[in-house]
């Protein structure tokens, strides 16, 4: 029953009526006890992919499993949906509950939920139990979302954007509630985000997606080790084709100037540029941001 | 004690937070026996992944810095020591203030010497050596 992976899609398409293809052969693998970043620019395919790992939409072709158990499946659905909790960008709240009453009603719902972790959350987020959900403030109402979610004894949390709106302090107290939960919890946290920053904060392992594609995937760590940037200066006309070969994603001459991007450490790219007598080698690595922007124009 | 790390370096964050308690200990403000925080208390802390401290610690560990004793916590290693670095250092200071001089007197420019300097590094850090 132990799964190596949370989630998992391979080769994900899914077309919806009137032709526009959202998702174009994604593929995930989201490993158990991971908080995973799911990266991607408005319109990539995060949240249709979201739907289709909670079973609210069906894929055109490829495979989505959660727990091992295929999404698409009715009956394997309602299990992954039992062991899934979801915060989704509109909050599903109800306004003339008091914040108390809309935890007791969320609580009727789940027969694992988890008393001790509604405390804690009431006491972290400082909810005032007592006031109506819409006198909440957006940050508020963020919180109280995050409380029924975390509160339910989930084994997989997934969250779509779960920070938009918020102001910075907000960011990070419910960023520090996240990594918490996860480190006490063991579970997994799937979220997706265009925040970078926060990504590249709390995240152990990313996919960067665009167009309906997985462009990036991989531990952040691997990722930050592996992907430099190298800048070589020659005494003549640089000679870019030499620098076309795997792992090297983007080489771009600017005269004497040949700026060289890396997926795979700077080593072979130094082999070569001192084989070719560079004057100048300049090893830099680059950030999440950058990796997140040279891959997503890649296509363009 | 440790700092937060900055996740926009571009250096992974286990890379961060190993540098910050070697440095800890090379200042005396870890000293050998001593306990470092749990894991849990410290990703909450500094608002980064456990896993990712988990995986300092792992390697800490690995080079003999510190020792993860089974449910009791990470603890400085008795053997580590400090000093050892401090004196490595000096040595390294002579070298390099050697090979300085004897560039200058060829008529290398600093900032060519600093581009040197980088560009060998450069090579070092992708054959795994840490970086100091």
């Amino acid at each position: 029953m132990a799964d190596a992976h949370a989630v998992e899609t391979v080769d994900l398409h899914k077309r919806y009526e009137g032709g526009s293809d959202a998702l174009r052969g994604l593929t995930l693998h989201v490993p158990a006890g991971s908080i995973f970043g799911f990266l991607g620019r408005n319109g990539a395919g995060k949240t249709t992919t979201i739907k289709i790992l909670l079973g609210m939409v069906r894929p055109s072709a490829g495979r989505a499993t959660v727990f091992g158990l295929a999404a698409d499946d009715p009956a394997a659905s309602v299990e992954i949906r039992r062991r899934t909790a979801f915060v989704s960008d509109e909050k599903d709240l109800y306004g003339g509950m008091t914040v108390a009453e809309m935890i007791r009603f969320t609580a009727g719902f789940f027969p694992r939920w988890r008393d001790d972790l509604e405390q804690r959350y009431l006491r972290t987020f400082e909810l005032p139990p007592d006031r109506k959900v819409k006198a909440l403030s957006r940050g508020m109402r963020t919180k109280l979302a995050l409380l029924l979610s975390l509160s339910r004894g989930a084994e997989l949390l997934v969250l779509d954007e779960p920070t938009a709106g918020l102001d910075p302090a907000m960011t990070e107290e419910v960023l520090q509630a996240l990594v918490g939960h996860a480190a006490r919890e063991g579970m997994t946290i799937f979220f997706s985000s265009h925040q970078i920053a926060e990504v590249e904060q709390i995240a152990d392992a990313v996919a960067i997606i665009d167009r309906g594609r997985t462009v990036v995937s991989g531990a952040l760590d691997d990722l930050r080790e592996n992907f430099r940037r190298v800048q070589l200066v020659f005494d003549g006309e640089a000679p870019a084709a030499a620098f076309e070969a795997p792992g090297i994603t983007r080489v771009r001459r600017s005269g004497r100037v040949l700026t060289v991007l890396s997926t795979a450490g700077a080593e072979p790219i130094l082999d070569r540029a001192r084989a070719l007598h560079a004057v100048s080698m300049d090893v830099v690595p680059v950030t999440l941001k950058e990796i997140f922007l040279e891959s997503v124009t890649m296509e363009e | 004690m440790l700092l937060r790390p900055n996740p926009a370096s571009g250096v992974p964050i286990y890379l961060q937070l190993m540098e910050q308690v070697k440095h800890a200990i090379e200042t005396g403000a870890l000293r050998a026996g001593e306990q470092l925080p749990g894991i849990r208390p410290l990703a909450e802390e500094l608002v980064i992944n456990a896993n990712t401290v988990a995986k300092a610690y792992r390697e800490l560990e690995h080079e003999g810095v510190i020792e993860l004793r089974h449910g009791a916590g990470a603890f400085v290693s008795a053997n580590s020591r400090p000093k050892k670095a401090t004196e490595k250092l000096r040595a390294g200071q002579t070298v390099v203030s050697d090979a300085v001089r004897k560039l200058r007197e060829r008529g290398v420019t600093d900032d060519e010497i600093r581009r040197l300097f980088e560009a060998e590094l450069a090579g070092v850090v992708k054959t795994g050596e840490p970086r100091g």
